[in-house]
């Protein structure tokens, strides 16, 4: 019986869920990150341009026979056209003392001491980059101060920005959709690997107990060590039972045999009736525990045989042929009849020793529980596989019970009176799986059970 | 800024009487619903049919057509925005200004090129250029003069023809005249040379446009320069003795600008306005009898280019500098 093992969560999920929220992100922040640089990379060039501006504005000024005379060169406002058309402020200052422009542009303090300042501010209800900008002027005798306030709305420089930021989240999507697709990649194969050691434990025979020896990767190693080691221990406890079950059984058959033959003699010997009954019963007790002693020895034989399975040509029907010959004084005991019917010649290649032990495991069955005076038929054929048909006229197997009886020591409920261990189908199962074949077992319609070894 | 409304005034005292219009014209005057007033620096005669075309359009609309000059149309548009609804003007310099300065009302999808509007909110509608209009009988037997050059040796010639028969702005009362002048003079030094010859030849001065060409038209003076000559073709329609010569070392072409008020009443009329005079050029072009917007977009690099830079011989400095230098050579 598989007992499903309690689940908590799932790797897969775990380790997809882990890497999309690391890539989301990894997304924003790259989103936020392009964003901010090239915000600022916009904004320097605007500076840049207003910086310039300015700077040619304070370039025309001169002093001219005491006079100041600015003579604003055409570029400096024409260099400040924008695709977005941006209104364009400028204040200029003598001694702090407005001049000309826009009156109601305010000129930011300590733009007098060289560097150019910038600001951002507001103006007739639009935001506006300003720069503030000054310059010392000296004539003949005289010194005057020159400042220029120079002002520009920031539309083209918020459309850029909104187009940066467009693009940037289409970056930061393109990333977060090709990592999610990564990060599931990446997860199938991992899990994969997992399967890929599932798959090849599900897929071993049942008594396949030998170590993994495929690679797997240095994670799993680990897991498949306590594995192979967990294997290991199975494997040598089972075998360590099953010799000494065998031990057992070959302990206790000698003594039994003693025993018997004790029994015998003294049966010969004593007259009283009760006495008789009495040995008689211990007899039959002694030959049960004997023939089942027999049977777990011929079970241990055949579990070892079938690990180590050597085949070579054999001849079924004249396998069946041998066995019939021996069984049939066993039979004519029971008043029954063997027959062998079926193709002349079946070949195949297996261990003879263990077919041989499965029929007679299955014929000694049908002999168990065949009514007196019935004949046991025993059929081999070749198409559409080999196969060994046993069918006798008893009682059949209880229908509700047939799937059960190939199970070691399981017996049949109409199985209480016959001598038996219950290991008799087990072995001829046994066989047949080792050879990749199946034991069937089926009821024949007009009554009796049929038991099929197809190989 | 109060330098130049100061000048202004001064240089323009005429303009203080409120309500002293060179025309004023009312279209659909029965309508009852919306009353538009629109101050143009257009004659009416040029902008009537068109006028006439929209109200038809449109006949719940009434318009009241208000010419005036461009230096005048720019005071009275910032002293009183909300007194008008619609303004035209062919003073890019100025019209730009008031647009920058926030008097223009932003109007959204208009049907015109990128190089013909500025800030969504003033756009082009025509692309007219400065020529010079010669009679032809001061010319009799002599090559007409095709560049500025060729006008200052005939100029140099014969004074004694041309003494007191020769006009142009006075950049100093007309917004377009000064907007041509400072562009002429941004392009070559030829200008000066001209104004100093034509300073000797006791240059007439004008004002606007409608009086040089009618002086022209009289015989009164034998040339003009800087006029706009599709502008001179129109009114002077039949007289075939003036020739109009556009300069072939350079051209200095100027955009004619509509913007609606930002303190319009009107809004929707307004752009509605707006919207039928800078698409109607595609449409039917008989309505303005003036040269529309070159089509294709490589013909914006000849117009003087709607931007700020038009600001810069507007600053106060700047203007008294230049009519300093224009005085000194055409006041002599």
């Amino acid at each position: 019986m598989t007992v499903s093992p309690a689940v908590s969560g799932s790797l897969r999920n775990r380790l997809v869920l882990t890497l999309i929220s690391g890539a989301a992100l990894l997304a924003v922040l790259l989103f936020f990150a392009v964003r901010n640089y090239a915000a600022q990379v916009a904004q320097q060039g605007q500076d840049n341009i207003l910086g310039a501006s300015a700077a040619s504005i304070l370039d025309a000024a001169a002093l001219r026979d005491g006079q100041l005379e600015i003579d604003i060169p055409y570029a400096a406002f024409s260099m400040l056209a924008t695709p977005s058309d941006d209104r364009v402020f400028y204040a200029i200052f003598q001694d702090g003392a407005f001049i000309s422009g826009y009156d109601d542009l305010q000129l930011t303090q300590g733009a007098a001491d060289g560097n150019p300042t910038f600001e951002e501010t507001e103006m007739r209800g639009e935001r506006i980059r300003q720069v503030n900008a000054g310059r010392t002027l000296v004539g003949l005798g005289r010194q005057t101060e020159i400042e220029v306030a120079l002002a520009q709305t920031q539309d083209a420089l918020s459309e850029t920005l909104d187009q940066i930021s467009r693009n940037a989240a289409f970056l930061g999507l393109g990333f977060f959709v090709l990592t999610a697709a990564l990060s599931f990649w990446v997860t199938s194969a991992t899990i994969g690997q997992l399967n890929k050691l599932t798959t090849s434990v599900t897929r071993r025979g049942p008594q396949d107990l030998s170590p993994f020896r495929k690679p797997v990767p240095r994670e799993m190693a680990p897991l498949v060590r306590s594995l192979n080691s967990l294997m290991g221990r199975l494997d040598q406890s089972l075998s360590q039972s099953e010799d000494f079950i065998a031990e057992a059984a070959h302990r206790v058959r000698t003594p039994l045999a003693t025993v018997r033959s004790y029994a015998e003699a003294t049966l010969q010997r004593v007259e009283r009736k009760e006495n008789r009954e009495a040995l008689r019963a211990m007899v039959r007790a002694i030959d049960e525990s004997s023939r089942a002693a027999g049977q777990l020895l011929d079970h241990a034989m055949i579990t070892f045989r079938a690990d180590h399975l050597e085949r070579e040509a054999i001849d079924l029907v004249a396998l069946t042929r041998e066995l019939v010959q021996r069984l049939t004084p066993i039979a004519e005991m029971k008043d029954l009849s063997l027959t062998l019917a079926g193709d002349p010649s079946v070949t195949y290649s297996g261990d003879p020793i263990l077919l041989q032990n499965a029929v007679r495991n299955m014929v000694d069955n049908a002999l168990k529980y065949a009514p007196p005076d019935s004949t046991v038929e025993i059929n081999v054929a070749a198409k559409p596989n080999a196969q060994i048909k046993v069918k006798d006229s008893g009682p059949g197997f209880p229908p509700d019970e047939i799937d059960m009886l190939t199970r070691r020591f399981e017996r049949g409920q109409n199985a209480a009176g016959t001598i038996g261990s219950g290991l008799g189908l087990t072995i001829a199962q046994d066989v047949a799986t080792a050879h990749g074949g199946t034991l069937v077992l089926t009821n024949q319609p007009e009554g009796g059970a049929c038991v099929i070894l197809s190989l | 800024m109060c330098y130049l409304i100061a000048l202004i005034l001064l240089l323009l005292p005429q303009v203080a009487a409120a309500e002293d219009w060179e025309d004023r014209q009312v279209f659909n005057d029965t309508a009852n619903g919306v009353q538009l007033r629109v101050i143009s620096s257009t004659d009416t005669v040029l902008f009537a049919p068109f006028i006439e075309d929209f109200v038809a359009a449109n006949p719940s609309v009434s318009v009241e057509y208000l010419v005036s000059g461009t230096a005048d149309i720019y005071e009275r548009v910032r002293a009183t925005p909300e007194a008008f609804d619609v303004v035209i003007s062919s003073a890019m310099d100025l019209q730009l200004k008031l647009a920058n300065d926030g008097f223009a009302l932003p109007l959204e999808d208009m049907p015109v090129p990128a190089w013909a509007q500025w800030h969504d909110s003033l756009f082009a509608f025509t692309s007219e250029p400065a020529t010079i209009v010669v009679n032809r009988a001061a010319f009799e037997g002599q090559r007409i003069p095709e560049t500025r050059q060729g006008l200052i040796e005939a100029l140099r010639e014969r004074p004694e023809t041309f003494r007191g028969k020769v006009g142009t702005y006075d950049v100093r009362q007309s917004g377009l005249g000064y907007l041509f002048a400072t562009q002429d003079a941004r392009v070559s030094e030829t200008y000066w040379r001209l104004m100093e010859v034509m300073g000797g030849l006791d240059v007439r001065l004008y004002c606007c446009s409608g009086d040089m060409i009618r002086d022209l038209a009289d015989g009164k003076i034998l040339v003009a320069y800087n006029v706009l000559g599709s502008y001179a073709a129109v009114q002077t329609e039949g007289q075939d003795t003036l020739t109009i010569i556009l300069p072939s070392d350079f051209q200095t072409t100027m955009m004619r600008t509509v913007m609606v008020s930002v303190a319009t009443r009107q809004p929707e009329a307004a752009e509605l306005l707006t919207r039928y005079l800078v698409s109607n050029p595609t449409g039917s072009s008989e309505s303005i009898p003036l040269p529309v917007l070159p089509k294709s977009g490589e013909s914006e690099q000849e117009a003087i280019g709607l931007n700020p830079a038009l600001l810069t011989y507007l600053d106060v400095l700047k203007r008294r500098k230049f009519i300093s230098a224009w005085e000194n050579a055409v006041i002599q």
